[in-house]
Order: C-alpha cells, then sequence, then structure tokens
C-alpha cells in the first residue's frame, strides 16, 4: 500500500473510493437498506437515541468479532467463542465474591482465563498443528465441562461488579454509552497492529501463505499463538461486558456469538480463506448484524423464524460475495 | 507389500477403534452392577447406535476433507419431524419414515450444493444452514413433545429372539445398504479421492462433485436416520439446541477416534461407529465408577481434546519443517 498524501478531501474521495473493497461497500450499502426496511417499520428506528442503542448492542458483538477477526486472518477459525464468553463472564463475576482485592482484580481476572484458553488453542493450531476447527471445538467442550462442574449445571449466583456495569451500561461521556467507547478503544488498536506493526504484517502473510511468511523469517508459530491468545482474551473481554449488561452471567449467553461473529466478519469481506480483510469491513459486518437482529425483533419474529432468516442471508451474502475462486 | 499386510495398513484406524471399544466394553460390563446381561448390551447399544449413525454422517463429508457443523441440527430436525410423521397406520407411519429420510437427504444435498456448486468454505456454511434448520425445528416443535407409532419403536429398539438389540440390526443393515455400496462406487471413490487430492483426482477425470455432493446428501439421510432413531427411543420430539451441538460435537469425536483422517481420503465408516460406541462407553464409564453427572461433560471434552491431539504423534515424522504447513 502507498502512503497517502495529505490532500483536500475532494482530492481524496475519488481514490478512496477506488481503492474500497466491493464487499465493504455492499455491506454499508446493506446497512442502508436494512435502516430504510426499519424506519418503514417504525418511526422511532431512525431516532438517535434507539440508534446509540443499537451501537451499544453492537458494540459486545464488536469486541468478540475483533478477535474471531485477527484469527480468520490467519486462515484459521475460532470456534470456542461460546464457551470463552461465558468463562469471561462467570470468572469475572466469580472473582468478585472475594472481598475487595477480588472486586478490583475481577475483570483482569476474567480476561486472563479468557486468554488462557486462546492458549491452549494457540498451541494446538501452532505447535501441534491440530485443524483450528477441530482444537477449538474440543476446549469449548472442556471449558463448558469446567464451568459445569463449577456452576453444578445452574447459572452462577454471583453478579457482576460496580465496574463490570459501568463499562457496559454508564456514560463517560455524556451521550456516548461506555460500550461503544471500549468498541472504539479496542477497534482503533486492532487497525493499528494490523497495518502499523510487523505483527499486523505478519498476520496477513501468513494468512496468505504461511509456508512463505515462515521462509521469510517470521517465527509464524508464536504469531499463530499470539493472535489465538488474544482471540480468547476479547471473547471472554466481550463475556465481562455482557455479564456487567446483564449484571449477572449465564450458562449458555455466548451461544449467540459463534454465529453472528463468524458472519460479521465475512460479511464485512474478511476472506475465510485468510490474508485479505479490512478491520472497517468487520465494523460494518458488526453493524449489518445487529441492525438484522434488532429489525427481526422489532417485527417481533419468534426465535425460530429469526434462526432461519438468520442462516439464509449469512448464506446468500456469503454466495453474493463470499465465494472460493473457481479451482479451474 | 502381501495383500493383508496391505488390508492391515488401511484398516490400522478400524482396528485400533474396534479394540478400545472391546477394552472399554469389558471394563464397562465387568464394573457394571447387572454385570453382562442382555439388557445391559441393549440399553447401551441404543444409545451408542444413535451417536453411531450421525458419526457415519460425519464420516461421509470429512472423508471428502469437508466437514458438517450440521449434522446435530439435522438430527434434531428430523427428530421434531418423525414425532409429527411417523404414526397411525401402517401406510402412515411408512410414509412418514420416508418422509423423514427425505428430509435428511435434502437437508444434505442444500449442504452439498451450497458448499460444492456455491463455492463457500464448509465451517461457514454449514453453521449458516444448521441456524436454519434448528429454526425449521423449533417452529415444528416449540415446545418438546408430539408422539411415534409405538409398535415401530418398541419393535426396533427392543431385543431379537430376547438377545439381539434390534437397533444394532439396523446399524448393520444400514451399513450393508448405504456405507457399503457407496464406498464401493465410482462416486465413493470419487469421495475418496477428492478428499486425498482435489486437484490430482481432477486431472485424473474422477467425477469429484458428483463425489463430494453424494457425501453430503448420504451424510445428511444418516443424520436422519438418526434423528428417527431417537424418536423411536423417546417417543417425542424436542428442539434442543444443546442437544443438537453436543452430536455434533460427540460425532467429530466418534470420527477422529475411529481412525477418519480430518484432512480427508483417509478412513471408514466402520470405524467412525466403533469410534461412537466407544466414546458413549467412555462417557459411561463415570456412572459405574459412581462419579458425579456433573463431570461428564468436563470428562467428554478431556477426551475429545486428547484424541484430536495424539494426531500431532506424526510431526515427529517430519524430517523438513516445511511440511509442517502442509
Amino acid at each position: 500500500m502507498s502512503e497517502t498524501t495529505i490532500g483536500g478531501i475532494a482530492g481524496r474521495m475519488p481514490k478512496f473510493i477506488r481503492r474500497a473493497d466491493p464487499a465493504v461497500l455492499t455491506a454499508f450499502a446493506c446497512i442502508v437498506l436494512l435502516l430504510f426496511v426499519g424506519s418503514l417499520y417504525s418511526r422511532s428506528f431512525l431516532s438517535p437515541e434507539y440508534l446509540l442503542q443499537q451501537l451499544k448492542v453492537a458494540s459486545f458483538l464488536g469486541v468478540i468479532a475483533t478477535g474471531m477477526m485477527l484469527v480468520i486472518l490467519l486462515g484459521q477459525i475460532d470456534l470456542s467463542v461460546p464457551w470463552s464468553v461465558a468463562v469471561g463472564a462467570m470468572m469475572a463475576s466469580a472473582m468478585a465474591a472475594f472481598g475487595p482485592v477480588g472486586v478490583a482484580l475481577a475483570i483482569p481476572f476474567g480476561i486472563f482465563c479468557g486468554v488462557l484458553i486462546g492458549i491452549v488453542n494457540g498451541i494446538g493450531v501452532a505447535y501441534l498443528r491440530i485443524p483450528s476447527m477441530i482444537i477449538t471445538l474440543a476446549t469449548n467442550a472442556v471449558a463448558q465441562g469446567l464451568m459445569v462442574v463449577y456452576t453444578g449445571g445452574f447459572s452462577p449466583q454471583d453478579s457482576a461488579t460496580r465496574a463490570m456495569r459501568y463499562l457496559a451500561t454508564g456514560f463517560a461521556i455524556p451521550g456516548v454509552p461506555n460500550a461503544v467507547i471500549i468498541w472504539a478503544l479496542i477497534g482503533a488498536a486492532m487497525v493499528f497492529v494490523l497495518t502499523r506493526t510487523g505483527f499486523g504484517r505478519a498476520v496477513y502473510g501468513i494468512g496468505n501463505r504461511e509456508r512463505a511468511a515462515y521462509l521469510s523469517g517470521i517465527d509464524t508459530r508464536r504469531v499463530v499463538m499470539i493472535a489465538f491468545a488474544v482471540s480468547g482474551g476479547l471473547s471472554a473481554f466481550g463475556g465481562v461486558l455482557l455479564a456487567g449488561y446483564a449484571s449477572k452471567a449465564a450458562q449458555s449467553m455466548g451461544d449467540a456469538y459463534l454465529l453472528p461473529s463468524i458472519a460479521a466478519v465475512v460479511l464485512g469481506g474478511t476472506s475465510i480463506l485468510g490474508g485479505r480483510g479490512s478491520y472497517l469491513g468487520t465494523v460494518a459486518g458488526v453493524i449489518l448484524i445487529t441492525l438484522l437482529q434488532s429489525i427481526l425483533s422489532v417485527m417481533q419474529m419468534p426465535e425460530a423464524g429469526r434462526q432461519i432468516i438468520y442462516g439464509v442471508v449469512i448464506v446468500a451474502m456469503l454466495l453474493l460475495y463470499g465465494r472460493a475462486p473457481a479451482s479451474r | 507389500m502381501k495383500d493383508w499386510r496391505y488390508w492391515l495398513a488401511e484398516q490400522r484406524g478400524t482396528l485400533l477403534a474396534f479394540g478400545i471399544f472391546i477394552v472399554m466394553f469389558t471394563i464397562y460390563t465387568s464394573n457394571h452392577p447387572a454385570g453382562f446381561t442382555a439388557n445391559v448390551v441393549q440399553t447401551a447399544s441404543n444409545k451408542g447406535v444413535l451417536l453411531a449413525f450421525v458419526a457415519m454422517a460425519q464420516t461421509l463429508v470429512v472423508i471428502t476433507a469437508g466437514i458438517d457443523l450440521s449434522v446435530g441440527m439435522i438430527f434434531t430436525l428430523t427428530n421434531c419431524l418423525a414425532s409429527w410423521l411417523v404414526i397411525g397406520t401402517g401406510i402412515e407411519t411408512a410414509f412418514g419414515v420416508v418422509a423423514v429420510l427425505g428430509t435428511g437427504l435434502l437437508c444434505g444435498a442444500i449442504n452439498g450444493a451450497i458448499v460444492i456448486y456455491g463455492r463457500l468454505q464448509p465451517i461457514v456454511a454449514t453453521i449458516a444452514t444448521g441456524a436454519v434448520y434448528f429454526g425449521i425445528a423449533l417452529l415444528l416443535r416449540p415446545f418438546p413433545g408430539g408422539s411415534v407409532n409405538e409398535d415401530l419403536a418398541d419393535a426396533l429398539t427392543g431385543r431379537l429372539f430376547g438377545v439381539v438389540p434390534a437397533s444394532l440390526v439396523v446399524l448393520l443393515a444400514v451399513v450393508l445398504l448405504v456405507w457399503v455400496p457407496f464406498s464401493r462406487s465410482v462416486l465413493g471413490r470419487a469421495a475418496y479421492a477428492a478428499g486425498s487430492s482435489e486437484m490430482a483426482a481432477y486431472m485424473s477425470g474422477v467425477p469429484i462433485r458428483r463425489g463430494k455432493f453424494a457425501a453430503y446428501a448420504l451424510g445428511g439421510l444418516l443424520a436422519a436416520i438418526g434423528g428417527l432413531f431417537l424418536t423411536f427411543f423417546t417417543y417425542t420430539g424436542d428442539a434442543a439446541y444443546a442437544s443438537g451441538n453436543a452430536y455434533t460435537l460427540f460425532s467429530i469425536a466418534a470420527v477422529v477416534l475411529g481412525g477418519v483422517s480430518l484432512f480427508g481420503g483417509k478412513g471408514s465408516a466402520i470405524g467412525a461407529i466403533f469410534g461412537a460406541l466407544a466414546f458413549r462407553t467412555i462417557g459411561d464409564l463415570l456412572f459405574v465408577f459412581d462419579f458425579d453427572p456433573l463431570w461428564q461433560p468436563l470428562f467428554q471434552g478431556v477426551i475429545l481434546l486428547i484424541a484430536v491431539s495424539l494426531g500431532a504423534f506424526a510431526l515427529f515424522r517430519v524430517r523438513n519443517r516445511l511440511e509442517w504447513f502442509l
């Protein structure tokens, strides 16, 4: 990528559009379409309060999808999201029961547990060369098993700390929910890492061709492991925020985030084969998925219909622009 | 290489799974309070057969180097459908069975069409179609309920001649009617070849697309047989998200235990069946040793983790580090 020269907005716009990924443009077009459809249903759909509320809900998915994107850029996948989310939420809430020290350590401890899951995934994928889809399913099962043993099969009684609730529902800047600020910070950090650091370059390189990346002197295994650890940590952080939002953790709270997080990344134009994609696309994908969910709930669609529409929309969109190149 | 040694090398995974199953089942029955009786065997086989069908379904797809994360949901969907249709007089019941199996076949065919002709990644495509199938299941059965032709259900889950579990006989029949013809047909060879090296298979004029499509479609059919059997055991239909997901997960565990390579082109459904039976037996071992049932999910997860990690031993044979990245 050549460095952009600082010029007038008019001078930059055409180039910006020319360089934009068609998938990202399609995703944004779909967002506009959804907003239009939504506004037909209800007048308040386009009100700033409602949109801000949507953005707040989107930011939980956004945090989780950030980690998922990093892993997908490597050409891998992280199917341990559901229980990484639940582990983050439950462990943070559990830590809160241990007095003032526990309350202070609650959030870091939740994230730490997610990072541990991610490291196990990373070791499996990078060093043991187990297909990521399999090892992450396995760690997901183990994490579930651990939580079932810990909670005795019921949702835990511990509740979220004040700090967790503040992060998820508070307003540090008037009018802007904290969750949105957190997503913006994490997103900015991710953009910086992906475009301005050697690690980011290595991620794209490995996604394109791990052999070539290895031969050019990158410690590809370390990069893969760090990426999985980050993904686990971000999933757990998403869980911590969700626990703060609902003020407690629940058994299957992460189940609703696996398909959406993958879909958000892939609908945003990131190649599922790795090596190609931008964070802007993921942002578009996350907003797209959240708006879709919100329209379905505004239409009072039952859970069954939601699942069906959801799956159909994702397959349809992938068929539109997520297809692998013809092999011959 | 002599013929029998070649055969042995090819069937190593299957034989290993068979061995694990025999050892586990011996430990299980010898510690079971009732011992090795027809009743214990019948209960164990009824539980094991469910997973065996789903594992066979997964095997067909895994052989083509794909994966089907919607098998559990097809299983759930057909269970819900069967709780509506497989009831009434003989003709009605027969029609219901055909309709349920046809639905499974259709679900598998949709997966195959999207993955092969739509050129989408199997993981994402089947997670998405799984959501659709689960949605339809939920539409059919918002709450657990329904009923099934109990004469047929009892006949297929009971015992033949008082000794042989009928479900095992059905499993054997399905193997003989579906798996054996498929694996020996041109399409079956094409599925193996596509999983082993799609490029080479294409260059040699093997009908890889048709082979892969047949594998996905038959996978749906086998999952539907599993769903039908679940209805026979429980007499009800239940659209349970957790149970569908668990069956998908366990089917992968069973496939790995059964010596089917996740990279495609290697293994057989027979191995996966023994993998499934072994996995079920290991899970039930906890009960005969009086562990708290709460530990079962963790125990099964750890078995899965160990099973998939065993493949890493192949790394010791790698001479050139570049082979890591194949």
